[in-house]
């Protein structure tokens, strides 16, 4: 049993005694569904700070630094300002998708984030489908943008959010068939089985050369599905202002903000559990001292070093590679990601039936 | 197959800008460039190039290198530079010849170009690392740049 395991065991049982099963169970959803909120907003500001840290040390800068020590506290003073400003909107404005969009944004990372297991058992729900809940549930999210760009009655705002849509299904496809090559491995949808599937060792190096191909593809299309530079067509201050929130203010832009970063933690979240074993420590076959050594480090640890990895290397790519034009975003998934998506499916589906795999 | 070699040439030049970033990530430490300005005023760096305010340079016995070509005046774009000269007998040689009086430079109107730098034929004003440079009145703000009492440092016009 693992540490994480035990935990919500006792709080389970901590919940019995104080209440009745129905009431015990009522509690432990409302403390999940809090404890969620309060993830989201501590790895929001956490990650815009990293962002804007590591971005500062690419360009051979300090950053923010001032506020709190290592400017550790920055980007919550960024946040309280932004919750004390006066929200402004558009008089012409579709008022009511106007305030409804940035929920849409909110909720669906917020449902995303709840199916990826953090630890043994360490997930608010473990469906049958997760893996399919996931990518159905994150492309609810451009809804939000679309919503957004339509209500704001601002040009760039519509331009933004049309080609988020554009974007969104087209890589929406990559994603998804990127992670179908790995469940073509694993035989399950479900996260805590492709967790336990990498217990000898994880996918990526289980499926070798197949298992690489759609490593680089999700990471390229789940890139552009988190909105993030090269694929930031959607907000690209250059050309659109702010893109689809041009026209929000205060509370409302940081809801957009936030959720920008926490899906980004989602993809790199889905990369650390479908490719590199989530919460799985790192072992290697049957070499019983080693994965014990590896053992001794807690699930929720690696997970978080792995997803944390591949958020750096979002950011590599963010301050490094330029911006693609639009006819060229199109061409890379039409032209080369899917088709090469498809290769591998086929791929992997021949090394999975002839048995070459770790 | 030119589909394939394109897809390899694309990532091989993806990972070359990601090593040119990332070279400069992974020793940032050593080579930070911006400076904490207010803490460190005392003991702060400039790069050599640093253009604050201009000046003219006098050596020890009062001798600037200006002869008063009004080179630097016609150079600026801005007109920050005025030149106030006049013909001043030389008791050597018994001529008339061209000095300045006053090199007046206006800061308000400077945008630290360096063109009269650039333009000067006698290295005569320099940009200083000068670059506090606020002042509460406007007329603060006018310099003139060669000392009283200063004159042509000899050889210059040779």
């Amino acid at each position: 049993m693992h540490g994480t395991e035990r935990f919500t065991a006792a709080v389970h049982q901590w919940l019995l005694g104080m209440f009745s099963p129905g009431a015990a169970h009522i509690a432990e959803m409302v403390l999940t569904g809090l404890a969620y909120l309060a993830f989201f907003a501590v790895a929001g500001l956490a990650l815009v700070y990293l962002e804007r840290r590591i971005a500062a040390f690419f360009q051979v800068r300090l950053g923010p630094n001032r506020v709190g020590p290592f400017g550790l506290l920055q980007t919550v003073a960024d946040a309280l300002k932004l919750v004390a400003k006066e929200p402004i909107g558009t008089k012409k404005a579709d008022h009511f998708l106007y305030s409804l969009a940035p929920y849409f944004l909110i909720i669906s990372s917020l449902m995303a984030i709840s199916v990826i297991p953090m630890g043994a058992g360490f997930s608010a729900f473990d469906i049958d489908v997760g893996v399919f809940f996931l990518i159905a549930v994150s492309s609810v999210g451009v809804l939000g943008i679309l919503i957004a760009g339509w209500g704001s009655y601002n040009k760039y705002s519509l331009i933004g959010a049309l080609r988020s849509g554009a974007q969104m299904i087209s890589y929406e496809l990559s994603v998804g068939l990127s992670l179908l090559t790995m469940i073509l491995l694993v035989g399950s949808l479900r996260f805590s089985d492709v967790v336990q599937a990498q217990s000898d060792y994880w996918l990526i190096f289980k499926g070798h050369i197949p298992a690489f191909i759609a490593f680089v593809i999700f990471i390229i299309s789940g890139t552009a599905e988190s909105n993030r530079t090269p694929f930031d067509l959607v907000e690209a201050e250059s050309e659109l202002g702010a893109g689809f929130h041009s026209e929000y203010s205060g509370i409302q832009f940081a809801f957009f903000f936030l959720s920008e970063f926490i899906n980004m933690f989602i993809i790199s979240a889905v990369a650390a559990t479908v490719f590199l074993g989530g919460w799985m420590p790192f072992h290697i076959g049957d070499l019983e001292g080693f994965n014990h050594i590896m053992d001794y480090i807690p699930g929720p640890v690696w997970f978080f070093i792995k997803t944390g990895f591949i958020i750096f290397l979002m950011m590599w790519f963010r301050w490094t590679f330029p911006r693609l034009r639009i006819d060229q975003l199109m061409k890379l998934e039409w032209k080369y990601l899917l088709p090469l998506n498809l290769l591998n499916i086929l791929l992997m589906a021949f090394f999975v039936w002839k048995g070459w795999y770790l | 197959m030119g589909y394939f070699s394109d897809i390899i040439h694309g990532f091989k030049t993806l990972l070359t800008g990601m090593k040119v970033t990332g070279k400069y990530f992974f020793n940032a430490r050593k080579e930070i460039i911006t400076q904490q300005y207010p803490d460190n005023r005392d003991t702060l760096t400039f790069p050599e190039r640093f253009r604050g305010r201009v000046d003219m340079p006098h050596n020890e016995n009062n001798e600037h290198r200006c002869t008063g070509c009004q080179a630097c005046e016609i150079a600026c774009p801005n007109g920050s530079i005025e030149i106030i000269w006049d013909r001043v007998l030389n008791p050597e040689t018994g001529k008339k010849k061209k000095a300045i009086e006053k090199h007046i430079y206006h800061l308000s109107m400077c945008t630290m170009c360096n063109l009269c730098i650039v333009a000067c034929p006698t290295d005569a004003i320099v940009m200083t690392h000068e670059f506090e440079l606020a002042a509460y009145d406007r007329s603060d703000l006018t310099f003139v740049l060669n000392k009283p009492g200063s004159k042509l440092m000899a050889g210059v016009e040779e």
